[in-house]
């Protein structure tokens, strides 16, 4: 409690208000602090006061042979993972927890998530109210049941200040591209940094899978924690309602270039021979499972190559129960749960050839496990895989 | 010098400013075993921040930065103080984590931006309780 009056002084926040819900991405292993600060929290007796989820971990606690690093920071790992669920929190190991189907909150729930795509797609996409919280200030909110009365918790703070518009040289076949939403995310999180905005320009009913793919890559290019999507989030119904009526600060353009350059960007090497396929960041639906089940239709990947999807063990769960796991295994990939391919040491070659579709794992993994990203979109990931070097389809691109 | 600062988290304390002339992210920029700047990109890269006052525009970057400074502080790496740009949520509850833990304060204090770039790099810089940075 002392955490959240802490952040709400900081905040200059008149009051705390309750919180139904939380989302802790504290239960990553960042070093001996955050052991001692979890034992700290257990010691005192504390114990979630809401339903909270816990954010992934640094190991896959279902397959942790997968894990290729030091023994020594693997087993602390894990034991942080679980001294957040000792202290009640439910042990989802998920940095999608909006894919969990009971753990969602619903339009207007004032929530204290962590985890940056989880907290844009509960504002954006959801309608939920959070604002960013972080390392120690999750759970203490979790453990408080209270956040300060500040930021996008409050009606008027989640006004679009920002308006971006997607130019109509954009071509109309690109909306049905799965590339264009990570694509575009990057280029919006540039563009508004930590400004609340709306997109004007897409097609309405966007879907979830596209939506997390551009929220994801938004909050990783910049600080973004809301980004209405007008015709496609709660929140936008018409632009209008987005800026709740006032005149924004700012109509920013991207145009059909930006976009090229963007996604040529997210490629830091020439297309050729691919040692890697990671997919599932944020964790993989499990339409998304679906859908590569599909693409695949029963061929192998080539010889040698790992293809490797992150998701949920509530996703895994299910996909176990209905057979896409075990075709999954079947063609050769291989499913992570509980962490992610690139916070931790799990691909074979982390320095080579890696193909992604994520926005945000082309973003982070040439920093933190020195992969080569090549970036396409799902189908052009399978196609790949399948062929063992990069298989383009820019039909929708060149406009061909 | 002498400017008086909103103070993010409290204490008092003495040491050569450190001047980043870049935002750093301490996840992924600083690292606690060291205490060395270990983003390449960053233009004060291999600089140590241990124990000095750190000047800086902003933090921008992940909220694990709060685990990384209490970390610093566990382990004596952690600078001295901070002198900011702009209000940081997640270093003041890094600091207020490492004072609970560890029972070591390091004050942050939020300078305006033109009493910021009066301090040079390499300067005495005295920071008090009550939020007044003296250079």
């Amino acid at each position: 409690m002392r955490l959240v009056v802490r952040a709400a002084e900081v905040l200059d926040a008149q009051r705390l208000i309750p919180i139904q819900g939380a989302h802790v991405d504290s239960c990553l292993y960042h070093g001996q602090a955050t052991l001692d600060f979890v034992d700290r929290l257990a010691a005192g007796g504390a114990r979630v006061q809401v339903p909270t989820t816990l954010n992934v971990g640094t190991i896959d606690l279902l397959h942790p042979e997968l894990w290729r690093g030091d023994p020594e920071l693997a087993a602390r790992g894990r034991q942080l993972m679980d001294r957040y669920r000792a202290i009640g929190c439910r042990p989802t190991y998920t940095c999608a927890p909006y894919q969990v189907a009971d753990a969602r909150p619903g339009p207007g729930d004032q929530v204290a998530w962590g985890e940056s795509n989880a907290i844009v797609f509960a504002n954006s996409v959801l309608g939920a109210r959070t604002n960013r919280y972080g390392d120690f200030l999750d759970i203490a909110a979790a453990v408080a049941g209270r956040v300060p009365d500040a930021g996008l918790h409050r009606t008027e703070e989640r006004a679009a200040r920002l308006v971006v518009r997607v130019a109509s040289d954009v071509p109309q076949a690109l909306f049905e591209d799965d590339a264009l939403y990570p694509v575009l995310g990057i280029v919006v999180g540039r563009l508004v940094g930590g400004t609340v905005s709306v997109i004007e320009g897409l097609p309405p009913g966007v879907s979830e899978d596209r939506l997390k793919a551009l929220g994801a890559a938004a909050a990783s290019s910049g600080s973004v924690a809301l980004v209405h999507v007008v015709g496609s989030t709660p929140e936008a119904p018409t632009l209008q309602a987005a800026v709740q009526g006032r005149d924004p600060d700012a109509v920013l353009t991207v145009s059909f270039a930006d976009l090229w350059a963007v996604r040529r960007e997210l490629s830091a090497g020439e297309d050729g021979p691919i040692d890697a396929v990671s997919l599932g960041t944020p964790h993989a639906s499990a339409s998304e499972l679906a859908r590569v089940v599909a693409r695949l239709d029963g061929r192998p990947v080539a010889t040698g190559l790992e293809f490797l999807i992150s998701t949920g063990r509530d996703t895994l769960a299910a996909a176990e129960a209905d057979g896409t796991a075990q075709r999954l295994r079947d063609g050769g990939v291989e499913l992570l749960v509980d962490t992610c391919s690139y916070i931790s040491p799990i691909l074979r070659a982390p320095t080579g050839r890696v193909m992604t579709d994520s926005g945000k794992w082309a973003y982070y993994a040439a920093g933190n496990i020195g992969a080569t990203v090549l970036f396409g979109s799902l189908a052009e990931c399978v196609e790949s895989a399948v062929a063992g070097r990069v298989v383009r389809d820019n039909r929708a691109w060149t406009g061909q | 010098m002498i400017a008086l600062g909103r103070s993010l988290a409290p204490g008092a304390a003495r040491g050569t400013a450190l001047v980043l002339s870049e935002p750093l992210s301490l996840w992924g920029g600083m690292d606690p075993a060291t205490g060395l700047v270990s983003e390449p990109r960053h233009p004060e890269h291999g600089a140590s921040l241990a124990g000095t006052v750190l000047v800086l525009p902003s933090a921008r970057g992940s909220s694990s930065s709060a685990s990384v400074l209490a970390e610093a502080i566990r382990v004596g790496t952690a600078p001295a103080a901070i002198v900011i740009g702009e209000l940081d949520l997640i270093l003041a509850l890094g600091a207020a984590v490492g004072e609970e833990l560890y029972g070591i304060q390091v004050p942050i204090v939020v300078l305006a931006p033109a009493d910021l770039a009066q301090i040079a790099n390499g300067a005495a810089v005295e920071i008090g309780s009550d939020g007044t940075v003296t250079v």
